[in-house]
């Protein structure tokens, strides 16, 4: 009699410790599986390490022929940094300028209408945008923009190579940049908007209250109060360009050369992975540069992200 | 101006605010008036004010208590165009500084608030150095020479019965101090612009009984200078404070009397019942 | 009183004039902004209409039924009477796929989720799961990729549905968990005291009542997941790789919706671009859809 008393309550204790280890389990394996990824990476890429060593970082070699063969990670490495800086320079201004009309210019019946197109189109998957920056994009900056920009700007001195190429497909660094940057706008300007949206009322009443107009509010109190998280939101957008392949496949031309222009072909680290390590043979040498490449890419991306997660903290708990 | 001097003033005015004013000298100029004032928080909402009209004499201050919700803080909100931030809002009337017509669309809001000030509920210190936040509001509206600069600020600090306290520490953040330093901060932020007017929206609601007592006969020595509108729950402070007293209820502008007779003889019974602590 | 020191009088005059000009010039200045703010939103906006009308344009031109029930066909370029291909291998691979990711990933990314709102408030531990989770959550999916290759691929010796289906899964996880803890700490503290105060083990206070609390939260974070890897393209690249047939086979190379269209699209042919469009479609029009539920969800617990 006694044990059909006792049985529940000690298999309630019981089941606590199994549930509780369950779901400890559950988080120990989510640490687990960042450590994996890590190691398996650089294991991976090991070989290629040993074989070239440190120059592995600035070598522009990309050669796959047997015998000669030598693979370096400056086009993409650098190819991944200008495409995702030039993305974060063309969004941030423009993300900033729609979460600041949506929170504080714009009527109230268009800002639920307007927020909730942008939250969604973050949404669209990444291949949608490179199919449109290949077929729609490209074209325009063939057309239109590659030539003038190039007539125009590369007759300013020192920098005009810059702006100065013989490349006319429109593939290029630019309209890998135009499309990441089309691509992380929504991100960034609804994580802008949620962000100014967390400044008490009180707090900008008081600048309006000394006679202050919507850009001084916006510009002395709103950004200084939320500027933590406000970088913390642009950083998270540079990791999402960072990594992203499918938008820059497209129309980043994949060329392994070091760009002088602009509107020169070039790869990322994504991009080049995606191209080339599906073709790879398993266990060569090649495929073991592609893992030492993405092994730098998650190094890169996780200083990006783990930066952006901790100024982000204090409005994420 | 020196420091010795507020320190000395301080000490000397001792606990003179407590009393409930009865100054017989009321001045005979408005500094506001308000004229069949009707106020909506939207198209579909019913009238959050029903017909005010009511007087500020200059350099005296004005308390509107009554219980939450009667349309106080609304009035206040009215007087420096506030609820122009917030679309669908709409008020119809006359509200008159200096006998111009503040809720004329046409009105430069900026300008409003640079003649009329407020202080909220809450300190609402802004996230930059102490100095800095006196200096923000002056710099929209007056071009100041360095000197003059630091000299308005001190004016501003001393003013708001807080240079002492910070006065060695200008540069530093202004969300360090305490939260009485930091509405007194808060006051000197809106005297530094010199308005004509400022408005109290429950300037001690969120403080301690100290802090509430400084801020108390901060007001009483501000009115000298300013015409003062405050509005409180607390009805001991609108009878230590305030020269007139006005009562709202629903909306609706039930009494208004000097502070004296109001506390003494309420002429309303409904201003009696909440006077004595019935509802509210 | 001395206090006549503090008099307004000692400070200098307000110039109206000054005042004046410094207000029209910051007036203009809040107008130019003003104008810029508008301006930036209307052209970004512009840009991702431009994404949609190009994609409903395309899309709907070339989505016929073939699409939906044809197997992958060379290009009709040159030889009119070859048959059309379609996107029903993609389609079918697709679904597997997700299906088993979601269905693999989401009881792992709940019990993270339990784990952080549950038991490791203010734990070592947990903030050490909770930054991971959220650096999986924004890392480049190719990685994924890159390691379910190392670990799977390479080990059975060629690309599979199976490791296609494994990295989706991964890529689901932090999704859940990052819904699941949000929606689990907004439940109030008193529900769980009050569970407890019947004397339930804490285990049956979460499955049988902090879990249906927060239940629409949860679904709306697995819609999320589903939505977020329907969409998914370059883990798939170097996992299930693709295929031209429907393969029902978990150990062989299965192909899926984003692969398909990244393959067609960069063929060159117009048909198979057309094609290619058309799953393009098909995949934003699943992915705002079920975007939009969630939502619904979510604002019906609001």
């Amino acid at each position: 009699m006694q044990q059909t008393v006792t049985s529940p309550r000690s298999s309630g204790a019981f089941g606590d410790k199994i549930f509780e280890w369950l779901c400890r389990g559950a988080g120990l394996l989510v640490l687990a599986l960042l450590g994996a990824i890590i190691l398996t990476l650089f294991v991976g890429g090991l070989p290629a390490f040993r074989e070239f060593g440190l120059p592995f970082l600035w070598s522009t070699d990309w050669n796959p022929v047997e015998g000669r063969e030598s693979y370096g990670a400056a086009v993409p490495v650098l190819g991944t940094i200008i495409t995702a800086i030039l993305a974060i320079l063309i969004a941030v201004p423009a993300a900033f300028g729609i979460a600041f009309y949506l929170t504080e210019l714009a009527p109230e019946w268009i800002r639920g209408p307007v927020g909730t197109a942008i939250e969604l189109l973050a949404a669209i998957p990444s291949i949608i945008f490179g199919m449109w920056g290949l077929f729609v994009l490209v074209p325009i900056i063939q057309n239109y923009i590659q030539l003038p920009f190039g007539e125009i700007l590369g007759a300013i001195p020192l920098i005009g190579f810059i702006f100065d190429s013989n490349n006319f497909a429109g593939t290029s660094l630019f309209a890998a940049a135009v499309v990441l940057a089309i691509m992380i706008l929504p991100f960034i300007a609804a994580t802008m908007r949620d962000v100014f949206l967390t400044v008490p009322a009180v707090y900008k009443e008081s600048a309006y209250g000394l006679g202050c107009t919507r850009w001084e509010v916006m510009n002395k109190v709103v950004i200084p109060y939320t500027r933590v998280s406000v970088v913390g939101g642009i950083m998270l957008g540079l990791g999402r360009a960072l990594g992203e392949t499918m938008a820059v496949t497209f129309v980043i031309g994949n060329a392994n050369r070091i760009a002088t222009s602009i509107f020169d072909p070039s790869t990322t680290i994504a991009s080049v992975v995606a191209m080339e390590f599906p073709e790879s043979l398993m266990g060569s040498l090649k495929q073991s540069s592609l893992l030492a490449l993405g092994f730098l890419l998650f190094v890169i991306s996780f200083i990006v992200l783990a930066t952006s997660r901790w100024l982000l903290r204090s409005r994420l708990k | 101006m020196n420091s010795e001097t507020q320190t000395h003033i301080e000490a000397s005015r001792g606990f003179g605010g407590m009393q409930v004013r009865s100054d017989a000298a009321l001045s005979m100029k408005n500094r506001i008036e308000i004229r069949n004032l009707d106020f909506f928080y939207g198209p579909t909402l019913p009238k959050a004010l029903k017909g005010i009209s009511l007087n500020f004499p200059d350099r005296q201050v004005t308390g509107m208590i009554g219980p939450s919700g009667c349309g106080k803080s609304t009035l206040l909100r009215v007087m420096n165009r506030m609820y122009s931030l917030y679309p669908g809002q709409r008020a119809e009337g006359e509200v008159l500084l200096d006998g111009e017509n503040l809720l004329d669309p046409q009105m430069d809001l900026n300008e409003l608030r640079s003649k009329v000030g407020m202080v909220f509920q809450k300190p609402t210190p802004f996230p930059m150095t102490i100095y800095e936040n006196i200096a923000f509001g002056v710099r929209l509206h007056e071009k100041l020479s360095k000197a003059e600069m630091d000299q308005r600020v001190e004016w501003a600090l001393t003013r708001a019965a807080i240079w002492n306290e910070v006065k060695d520490r200008l540069q530093a953040s202004a969300m360090g101090l305490s939260g009485g330093q930091q509405q007194r901060l808060c006051i000197a932020r809106t005297i530094a612009v010199r308005p004509e007017v400022i408005l109290f929206d429950e300037p001690t609601s969120a403080l301690d009984p100290i802090s509430t007592l400084k801020i108390e006969e901060l007001i009483d020595e501000l009115k000298r200078d300013f015409t003062i509108a405050i509005v409180t729950h607390n009805m001991q402070q609108a009878a230590r404070c305030a020269d007139q007293v006005a009562f709202f209820y629903l909306g609706e502008l039930v009494e208004v009397a000097p502070a004296a007779a109001m506390f003494t003889a309420p002429k309303h019974p409904k201003t009696q019942e909440y006077i004595t602590g019935r509802f509210g | 009183m001395s206090s006549t020191t503090f008099d307004i009088a000692t400070a200098p005059a307000k110039d109206p004039a000054t005042a004046r000009a410094l207000g029209r010039r910051r007036r203009m200045v809040d107008r130019l902004i003003r104008w810029a703010c508008i301006g930036s939103t209307i052209i970004g906006l512009i840009f991702l209409a431009s994404i949609l009308v190009t994609l409903i344009y395309r899309g709907f031109a070339a989505l016929d039924l073939t699409v939906l029930t044809r197997e992958f066909e060379p290009t009709t370029y040159g030889d009119p009477d070859a048959p059309r291909g379609g996107l029903a291998h993609a389609i079918i691979g697709s679904l597997i796929q997700t299906s088993i990711a979601t269905a693999v990933g989401t009881p792992v990314g709940l019990l993270v989720g339990t784990y952080l709102a549950e038991y490791a408030r203010g734990s070592k531990l947990g903030e050490a799961v909770r930054f991971v989770s959220d650096v999986l959550l924004s890392a480049p999916s190719i990685l994924i990729g890159l390691f379910i290759y190392q670990m799977v691929v390479l080990p059975m010796g060629g690309f599979s549905g199976l490791a296609g289906a494994l990295a989706l899964a991964i890529i689901v996880i932090p999704v859940v968990v990052r819904t699941t803890e949000d929606m689990l700490t907004l439940i109030p503290n008193t529900l769980r005291e009050a569970v407890v105060a019947l004397g339930a083990p804490k285990w049956k206070m979460i499955t049988l009542v902090t879990w249906r609390a927060a239940l629409s939260g949860i679904v709306t974070g697995v819609l999320l997941a589903f939505a977020r890897i329907a969409g998914e393209t370059a883990p798939l690249l170097l996992t299930s790789f693709g295929n031209s047939i429907t393969s029902w086979d978990l150990s062989r190379s299965m192909s899926s919706l984003p692969i398909a269209i990244y393959q067609q699209a960069n063929s060159g042919f117009p048909d198979l671009i057309d094609i290619a469009w058309a799953g393009a479609l098909l995949v934003t029009l699943g992915v705002l859809s079920v975007n939009v539920v969630a939502r619904v969800l979510l604002r019906k617990r609001k």
